[in-house]
């Protein structure tokens, strides 16, 4: 299964309403960083398990969904995770 | 010294902390480089940035200290920030030039 496949299944455990992940892997060919492999993803995520959580809740709890994925798979994760009624 | 006696010993005794790849000036990284320059633009000149990839030691370990798997991490009076998604969030939000006022007057 592709990284981005791997990505969305994990996070179909917080019944995102809109789930949008941008592979930017390419931007970062080359760079020291990459060379582990892991892809660079943009996520913006809506969900209402983000109700009432500071950022930095709503990040773990996506880092918690994400599990041993961002060890190996990820390298880099941008995050925005909003609630529907901040949209 | 376990690596992370030494994350908390660098966190309680130094107000404000970024861990971050490379250095304010030549940072290597876009998000360790971003980080840093809200850090800059909020006027915090006395921080300490500690380079995960010239401390192999801090660069394993640091994820366990807070349980955030990536970099960098800013941490506040001993407290984790986030990383710099977060950062950029709250300084748009005019929150993080609060939190960093009251964290060094005090």
């Amino acid at each position: 299964m592709s990284t981005p496949d791997l990505i969305r299944q994990r996070l179909a455990a917080l019944e995102p309403e809109t789930y949008t992940l941008e592979d930017e892997s390419a931007q970062h060919r080359g760079h020291a960083g990459a060379a582990s492999g892991g892809g660079h993803f943009r996520l913006t995520l809506v969900s209402h398990k983000f109700r009432n959580l500071s950022t930095l809740a709503r990040h773990r709890l996506v880092y918690e969904a994400m599990g041993e994925l961002m060890q190996r798979e990820i390298h880099a994760l941008s995050i925005t995770a909003l609630t529907p009624e901040e949209l | 010294m376990t690596p992370l006696d030494r994350i908390r010993d660098q966190v309680t005794n130094n107000t404000v902390v970024l861990y971050m790849k490379g250095t304010p000036q030549f940072p290597q990284c876009g998000f360790s480089s971003r980080a840093a320059q809200v850090l800059q633009a909020c006027g915090v000149k006395d921080f300490l940035a500690v380079s995960v990839l010239a401390d192999p030691e801090i660069f394993e370990n640091l994820k366990y200290y807070a349980n955030w798997p990536t970099f960098p991490q800013l941490y506040v009076k001993g407290e984790l920030i986030g990383g710099s998604d977060i950062m950029i969030e709250m300084y748009q939000k005019g929150e993080i030039q609060k939190l960093l006022e009251e964290a060094q007057a005090a």
